[in-house]
């Protein structure tokens, strides 16, 4: 009678199929479905698109003279020529890429460094957890742009310290983000359970603490993205991205700028493709925040949804 | 069993205000007469969407209150008692409708004022005691501040309002007025910031109270005294209450009459002492059965199976799947509530008649095994002191456990019986002392023990909303510990994870859900598999019913009690339950302040407590004897 009594019955509460879950597909689904997603990924995409296939579709050399300079669109150059009478229109479709692979590559090793430091801090504690964040806190307060001008004016325009510069610049935030998301899950008692079986702390924070972050990273991913877009096309406009005679959107708005009055189209198309790319990143960042509440929110604790304060909860 | 400062504590020699004329009015209403609360067929449902009409949370719901009474309304989490208690101000959570019924207080229909009067209504005349004080008190305000507020909304004018002040904190206990006026809350202790809210409700003297559980979070002194001071209040000012609760034991101290809700529905209700002593429907059966008794070690039996979710109803009775009494035609007539008793004693049940008939199941008696049947210690502790800090939390802690027992430590929050654990099990390493496990000494941090020591002694946390990661499958859950003690291959890990899931009473198509699709009980027994799946020979389980219903709580204790038979596990329990250590532990020790204060066999210590602290802590226990009349 007893062992009849015992098993609950297996029966489903609801809360989907089971199998594998991936968090940030999920989110990312959910971001795309609301109309500020849709619209941010759209605008972003269709910039980046323009950027891959450019090189290919291009008319001209980006490097060859075929005119006057700064003469005004025609038939063979639909934007007109740039300071130096190249086609203005295979500049901006050849001087893309760039930005995006040196944006892309500062915001990978940016985030991946900010969260080890940040998760690390937060896992151990103690003294590593200030020495680390001190350092972030040193790090913080150099600009990133004057911090990166700084490496790149003492050791060269090398397209490699641009992305060493500019991730390193993004690192203490994403750090101090992780940090206190971390923190949290760190108490968790899934992650005690895992330490009192002697796990391995770099296995406990890989397989235990990491994936609870998932939303968290995706929204700084994308935050840090903007910013890597902005600081590289700007370091570019400086003169310390690609230089010349290569293409770089960048690049050319400060070449073109002194014949602004005669052919407009090589200032204003790349500064309008720089303002599309960042405005439809970060406009996609806010759309996977919201969504991101709404999926995380499945998984949190009921007992805290519902105030409860669990009985004798001792010390 | 009697209370603590001469309020009354039980239902017994407190008969109904005045007892009905002839005239018996429809389902539900023991009573009629000058009513202070009527609820009449409140039905609420989800808010329809796409022209279906939205499935019912509580169906059908009628009760009343006299002033002064108490009605205890119990159920188990989910069962709709909130949503009840919230529909008593006139509010309904976000996504939820009043479909139709009525709320009287007195002769005001609460669900028919338009917002501003209900406004001006809540506070004054109903008020509402929240399940958790630390998050109802705004953390920022000082405690006078915010009462002041509550008194300032409802018109008073200055120096009436300091008055009434002084006058509801000292009837709360709070004799200190001053110093809680001017305190933050977050400097309270959580029995005094619930005395807060209960101030805030009783400030303007209302005419009817809603409390929903709101001694959850308190530890049994704390929580006697609380449910004295809400008795004693509601009996001299007249003041009608509705106290929520899923423990029934406490209900059975407080309430004068007793509604039991089962998936939205009333199944029974009536007098306090009848309901405990003759209950007529077999959910309440079930739920008194899951209750341990202080006075006897006996086999809890949960109710098997889970209550039919909102808008997937079975026809017929909705008790009906789970019901050891059910008939054929329990499947297909939706029972209506009949009288058992003159009473007012209903029940919504074929055979309510007959079931109220029935001797009571009688309890089985468990079979402790005696002291010395095993006498090999397995865990011994000596002269433990460890600190938070400069904070001591326990100090020259003594302890022995002998193989294949179980030991239950038992104290009030704050005790240091958590910090005990923890020290054990090496997740708090500044401690000094001894611990020998096996004969062995264990050093203090996990880092430092060696895989066997990790293996052989396993710990199940208290909340099982936390202790299991919500990003993977019960399964890679359970499957853990396994893969980091011992190196299988794949198929041999798979086999293991099954039988653990089995050995827990679940089934192995678990494995692929995950956390957050499992009830409460499941989780625990989720945990308790990922405990047990590498054949531990010490288990610490740190009050892994808490966060439980009573029900679940039984189905867990028989588990852990089946387990610790077949495996032949060593049991530290870790309560603040005391009830609960008759059934389960051979040994307790009881702790206070960081002491062990009292030690011995649990029928020694429970029948002879020689420390005043254990006294009080068996005085205090909620106790479902007092209601039912018995011993």
């Amino acid at each position: 009678m007893i062992a009849e009594q015992l098993p609950e019955q297996p029966a489903l509460l609801p809360g989907g199929p089971a199998g594998k879950r991936r968090e940030w597909l999920a989110v990312l689904r959910r971001a795309l479905r609301t109309p500020r997603g849709a619209a941010g990924l759209s605008l972003a995409g269709a910039v980046v698109l323009l950027a891959i296939i450019g090189p290919v579709v291009a008319p001209h050399s980006s490097t060859a003279f075929i005119g006057l300079p700064f003469a005004p669109p025609s038939g063979s150059a639909p934007l007109g020529t740039d300071v130096l009478g190249r086609d203005v229109l295979s500049r901006v479709l050849d001087g893309g890429w760039v930005l995006l692979v040196l944006a892309a590559s500062a915001t990978a090793l940016g985030v991946v460094a900010g969260t080890a430091c940040g998760v690390t801090a937060a896992y151990f504690g103690g003294w590593l957890d200030n020495i680390i964040m001190r350092t972030v806190d040193i790090v913080l307060a150099f600009p990133p742009l004057v911090f990166a001008l700084l490496l790149v004016s003492v050791l060269g325009p090398k397209l490699w310290l641009i992305v060493a510069a500019v991730g390193i610049s993004h690192a203490p935030q994403v750090a101090r983000v992780t940090r206190a998301a971390a923190l949290d899950v760190c108490e968790r008692d899934f992650v005690k359970a895992a330490q009192i079986l002697g796990i391995p702390a770099r296995k406990v924070v890989t397989r235990e603490v990491l994936p609870s972050l998932t939303s968290v990273l995706m929204v700084e991913i994308g935050l840090r993205l903007t910013y890597s877009i902005l600081v590289i096309a700007g370091l570019s406009f400086l003169g310390f991205g690609l230089q010349p005679p290569a293409a770089s959107w960048g690049l050319m708005i400060n070449e073109n700028r002194i014949g602004i009055v005669a052919n407009v189209w090589g200032v204003l198309i790349p500064a309008v493709l720089i303002a599309l790319l960042t405005i439809g990143v970060n406009t996609f960042t806010d759309a996977v925040a919201r969504s991101s509440l709404g999926v995380g929110r499945r998984y949190s604790d009921p007992t805290q949804q519902l105030g409860l304060a669990v009985a004798g909860a001792g010390q | 069993m009697t209370a603590i400062g001469g309020q009354p504590a039980s239902a017994l020699g407190q008969p109904p205000a005045s007892q009905p004329p002839a005239s018996q009015p429809p389902a539900g209403e023991p009573l009629v007469g000058q009513a202070r609360l009527r609820v009449d067929g409140l039905t609420i449902r989800t808010e329809p969407a796409r022209g279906q009409s939205g499935a019912a949370v509580v169906t059908d719901v009628s009760f009343q209150v006299m002033p002064g009474q108490v009605l205890g309304l119990v159920g188990e989490s989910g069962s709709g008692k909130t949503t009840v208690a919230l529909a008593l101000l006139g509010h309904v959570r976000r996504g939820l409708v009043i479909d139709s019924g009525q709320v009287t207080v007195d002769s005001t229909d609460i669900l028919r004022l338009p917002a501003r009067e209900l406004q001006r209504l809540r506070g004054r005349e109903i008020a509402y005691v929240p399940q958790d004080p630390a998050s109802a008190l705004n953390p920022t305000l000082k405690v006078g501040t915010q009462l002041r507020e509550v008194l300032a909304a409802h018109g008073s004018d200055a120096q009436a309002r300091e008055q009434r002040l002084t006058e509801v904190l000292t009837e709360v206990g709070l004799s200190d007025v001053h110093g809680v006026l001017h305190a933050y809350p977050h400097q309270l202790s959580g029995g005094q910031q619930q005395r807060v809210t209960l101030a805030m409700a009783f400030a303007c003297r209302p005419r009817l109270i809603v409390l929903d559980e709101p001694t959850t979070g308190l530890d049994v002194i704390t929580q006697r005294r609380v449910l004295d001071t809400v008795l004693g209040l509601c009996r001299s000012y007249q003041v009608a209450a509705v106290y929520i609760s899923h423990d029934l034991a406490v209900v059975a101290e407080l309430a004068d009459h007793v509604a039991v809700m089962y998936a939205g529905r009333l199944v029974e209700i009536g007098p306090a002492a009848q309901m405990f002593a003759v209950p007529a429907h077999p959910y309440t059966r079930g739920l008194l059965r899951s209750v341990p008794s202080l006075t006897q070690a006996q086999s809890l039996r949960g109710l098997s199976g889970h209550p039919p979710q909102p808008g997937n109803h079975p026809p017929g009775c909705l008790f009906q799947p789970r019901c050891e009494f059910a008939i054929p035609d329990c499947a297909t007539v939706l029972p209506p509530m009949v009288s058992v008793s003159a009473a007012g004693h209903q029940a919504a049940c074929l055979r309510a008649t007959e079931i109220s008939a029935l001797a009571e199941a009688p309890a089985l008696a468990v079979q402790v095994p005696s002291a010395s049947a095993h006498g090999q210690p397995v865990l011994t502790i000596t002269g433990l002191t460890a600190a938070y800090g400069n904070q001591p939390v326990v100090h020259d802690v003594a302890l022995s456990l002998s193989s294949q027992q179980c030991l239950a430590i038992v104290g009030t929050s704050g005790s240091g019986k958590t910090t005990l654990a923890r020290c054990i099990v090496g997740l708090h390493t500044s401690w000094a002392g001894q611990i020998a496990f096996a004969g062995e000494q264990l050093p203090p941090g996990v880092r430092r023990r060696d895989r066997d020591q990790l293996r052989r002694v396993q710990y199940v946390s208290q909340n099982p909303y936390s202790s299991l990661n919500p990003r993977r499958t019960v399964g890679q859950i359970v499957e853990q510990p396994l893969a980091h003690f011992f190196k299988l291959p794949a198929a041999q890990r798979h086999d293991r994870v099954k039988a653990a899931l089995a050995a827990a009473a679940l089934d192995s198509g678990m494995a692929d859900r995950y956390p957050d699709q499992l009830s409460g009980g499941q989780r625990q027994r989720v945990a308790l598999a990922r405990a047990i799946i590498v054949e531990p020979e010490l288990l610490v389980c740190d009050e892994v019913t808490s966060a439980l219903d009573v029900s679940v709580q039984a189905a867990i204790v028989e588990l852990l009690r089946r387990l610790q038979a077949e495996r032949g596990l060593s049991l530290l329990f870790i309560t603040h339950n005391l009830p609960l250590v008759r059934s389960i532990a051979d040994h307790v020790a009881v702790m206070n302040k960081g002491v062990i204060c009292e030690s011995g066999t649990v029928s020694q210590v429970l029948a002879e407590p020689k420390d005043p602290y254990t006294a009080q802590l068996l005085a205090d226990a909620p106790n479902l004897a007092v209601a039912a009349g018995g011993s």
